[in-house]
């Protein structure tokens, strides 16, 4: 990893190990990072933001789980852009340059709720803690987990041990419920079980059409916002959303909002603000791997 | 560069006040607007020694009060005329911790150049430009000496923000012989001095040294620690030991304008553009920093300031930029920006359209593509003893930019306030502290731009100063 070009030495200014990491399905690893500071104060809906190397870009990444004995930290990273897929070239052993939070408000969370969590794709990472956070004073927690088919469904066993019902959906029908995690709620909220607070947390599509579903029945939605952000403070007004018709920094403000009122399309748009930028910025690393792939071929 | 010139002349100070003021050697303004390297070259030993003589030492200097940390100005600029350097830079760092900081961004001509006794025939003496000229010596020279600290009181003090405020604080508390932690939200330290001001005005690596002295001096700085967050101010105090904590967090709270549009893609506010550009080094993208920068082929900025300045120049610079274009809403003589790099940016070629105000963002498909903007005229003076710019009705037109960069001020960062009970704040956040930093909470001073809003970094620095020495007095008592 360290001769890939543009990838120098971790020098050790702010050192966030990684303990242990995982190839799970469709692209996502699993990071356990020491981060004591962090797991001092972690709470269920907040997150971090790191930062790989010197030249590398801030990218913000909600708390999956901590570990208070060890000092560590959980984060479900999928590899889709230049940082994700060089941070999934790392390995056990290489440190990230920068880990800092946590950030956000973290979950409100109040006793005598039924709570209902759509978890879509890497967003189940999400909403671990906060299912368990509302198990952990009684509240009947149910979960409805989905992916694409059942080789890319990750953290069923997690899941299941912070919820006292886990439903599945699957897109192909191979496992569970054929169909999306909207499926399945629809299908709650019209034979009228009992729901006191909807939370979703996945692709924009998702929780736009988990609050259309809910809306209708006036049952409390939450979602929480994934836009671009930098600094996590409140500073630089990257991460800025519309709820209610108000501006609204994810960062600080969030990152879970009202869902009913949230503006969608717009948080559609923004986060395609750096797409040109960001496709250049892969092609130009892929080619740098390859190169070095290469040039490791020739060696043998 | 030689170490010490002996040119000592005995001049009158008639001789002396006809020498005339020099200026610093520029890169070309065509050329520097293709690149970032720092537009004034500085003063060769020869410049500064002649500058330094046209002090005429006089017996009651003004200049050491309107500077917000004292500079011993006439005694350093005396070891200047010497060819003394050294000396020179030791003197200046008795008061001030950042000097190259200071001889680059410090509005000198509305503090210690304005009150030179000289001035009231000639120019004033070039303050600014010698205070850098030693500072840079003093780093080139590697001869960078570390004043002595006082012994160790075993008192620890936490200070909240790695900026000028905070920086200045922990060097004068690690002198005193306290043990000084700096708490830094972002993974550098330098505050304003490493995400806003840009690198063609202030090289990161200057700010870098600066840090480094202070360390040098044994400040611990630990980056990647947002207090509010990672760890509040009562645990500081009660759990983690500190005596005393200064909070330097600055005016990190972007204002938007609140017309139509301004979420549309390609609208940003100063912060993050700068942030971009400057701390995260998007210049530099996509072969040499990963952070994403704007591709846009016309910027308008807005706003007047100094960060508007900075935003305008900066994009000036980025090599796929056609056209960038100040738009304000007063004129020429109300802009809050300094001068000089009003000068720079216009002759970088700038545009500015004054007396014009946005009124929206226009946009295709969600991405910014033109600005509605109006016409303005002065009326009376405002509360700011301003003129007021008065729409003018029926002068609206079309901007075509692909980009604009909001530079009209920021608010106070709410952070610290939401999470530290009982410290007071007015109505715009900014936290209420007496003359010398002193806040509601017992034990908690703040400075700069988080007690007076958005103001100066030498601001900031007299603010972290005053509130070091009263610190010092309040640990010291403390049993």
């Amino acid at each position: 990893m360290n001769n890939v070009k543009g990838f120098p030495h971790n020098q050790g200014v702010h050192v966030f190990p990684i303990i242990e990491k995982n190839d799970l399905a469709a692209k996502v690893y699993r990071y356990i990072i020491k981060a004591p500071n962090i797991v001092k104060k972690a709470k269920a809906g907040q997150f971090v933001i790191l930062r790989l190397y010197e030249d590398g870009e801030r990218i913000p990444i909600t708390l999956a789980d901590w570990d208070e004995a060890r000092g560590t930290i959980t984060l479900y990273v999928q590899a889709v852009g230049k940082t994700t897929i060089m941070m999934s070239m790392m390995k056990a052993g290489d440190s990230l340059m920068d880990v800092v939070g946590p950030f956000g408000v973290p979950s409100h969370v109040e006793k005598g709720k039924t709570f209902v969590a759509l978890g879509g794709g890497f967003g189940i990472a999400a909403i671990h803690p906060i299912v368990r956070a509302h198990r952990v004073i009684g509240n009947r927690t149910i979960s409805i987990i989905g992916a694409r088919s059942k080789e890319l469904l990750i953290m069923e066993n997690e899941m299941r041990a912070v919820s006292d019902d886990v439903r599945i959906a699957t897109d192909d029908g191979s496992y569970g419920t054929k169909g999306f995690v909207t499926t399945i709620l629809k299908s709650m909220l019209e034979k009228n079980e009992p729901i006191d607070v909807v939370l979703a947390i996945g692709p924009v599509v998702m929780m736009k059409a988990v609050s259309d579903l809910t809306k209708p029945y006036g049952v409390q939605t939450l979602v929480s916002l994934n836009p671009i952000m930098m600094d996590g403070t409140g500073m630089c007004g990257a991460c800025r959303v519309v709820v209610g018709n108000k501006m609204q920094f994810a960062c600080v403000d969030g990152p879970e909002f009202n869902g009913h009122d949230v503006d969608f399309e717009l948080l559609t748009a923004r986060q395609k603000m750096y797409s040109p930028q960001e496709k250049i910025s892969l092609e130009i690393f892929e080619k740098i791997c390859q190169t070095q792939e290469q040039r490791e071929t020739a060696a043998w | 560069m030689t170490d010490k010139i002996d040119t000592q002349r005995k001049l009158t100070n008639k001789e002396r006040m006809k020498i005339s003021r020099h200026a610093m050697p520029e890169q070309d303004p065509l050329e520097r607007a293709k690149n970032f390297f720092e537009v004034p070259l500085g003063y060769t030993p020869e410049l500064a020694i002649e500058e330094a003589e046209r002090c005429i030492q006089c017996k009651n200097p003004k200049c050491i009060e309107g500077c917000p940390v004292n500079v011993k100005i006439p005694q350093f600029i005396f070891h200047v005329a010497m060819g003394n350097f050294e000396l020179a830079a030791q003197t200046l760092k008795e008061t001030n911790a950042l000097p190259a900081v200071c001889g680059r961004v410090c509005p000198q001509e509305e503090q210690c150049e304005i009150v030179c006794n000289i001035s009231a025939k000639v120019e004033p003496v070039a303050i600014g430009r010698l205070e850098r000229f030693v500072a840079d010596w003093e780093r080139a020279s590697r001869k960078i000496s570390i004043p002595s600290l006082a012994p160790p009181t075993g008192r620890k003090i936490a200070v909240i923000g790695a900026g000028p405020a905070g920086l200045t604080c922990a060097g004068d508390l690690a002198k005193l012989g306290h043990t000084v932690t700096i708490f830094e939200a972002l993974h550098k330290p330098g505050g304003v001095l490493v995400y806003g001001i840009p690198e063609f005005r202030l090289p990161k690596q200057i700010v870098e040294a600066e840090v480094h002295y202070l360390e040098k001096m044994g400040v611990q700085i630990q980056c990647d620690f947002v207090v509010g967050m990672t760890r509040t101010i009562d645990e500081l105090m009660n759990e983690d030991g500190f005596d005393a904590v200064f909070i330097g967090t600055g005016a990190g709270l972007p204002y938007f304008m609140g017309i139509p549009g301004e979420n549309l893609n390609g609208v940003y506010s100063a912060n993050e553009f700068l942030t971009r550009m400057n701390l995260m080094k998007g210049f530099e993208f996509p072969n040499h920093a990963d952070t994403p920068v704007p591709m846009a082929k016309h910027f308008a900025v807005i706003g007047g300031g100094n960060t508007a300045m900075d935003a305008a120049r900066t994009a000036r610079r980025l090599p796929w930029a056609e056209k960038v274009y100040i738009v304000y809403r007063r004129s020429h003589i109300e802009m809050p920006a300094r001068k000089e790099e009003i000068h720079h940016g216009e002759e970088e070629g700038i545009e500015f359209l004054l007396l014009t105000n946005p009124t929206r963002f226009l946009g295709d498909n969600g991405w910014l593509v033109a600005m509605e903007c109006q016409k303005m005229e002065l009326g009376e003076p405002d509360a700011s003893g301003r003129r007021k710019p008065i729409p003018i009705a029926g002068s609206e037109f079309v901007l075509s930019v692909e980009a604009a960069i909001v530079a009209t001020g920021n608010g106070s960062n709410p952070l610290i306030n939401k999470t530290t009970p009982g410290l007071a704040a007015n109505k715009y956040g900014n936290i209420i502290a007496d003359e010398t930093g002193k806040t509601s909470r017992e034990g908690v001073w703040a400075g700069g731009d988080i007690v007076i809003g958005a103001a100066t970094v030498i601001k900031a620095m007299g603010a972290g100063k005053k509130a070091a020495a009263a610190m010092h007095e309040y640990v010291m008592a403390k049993k």
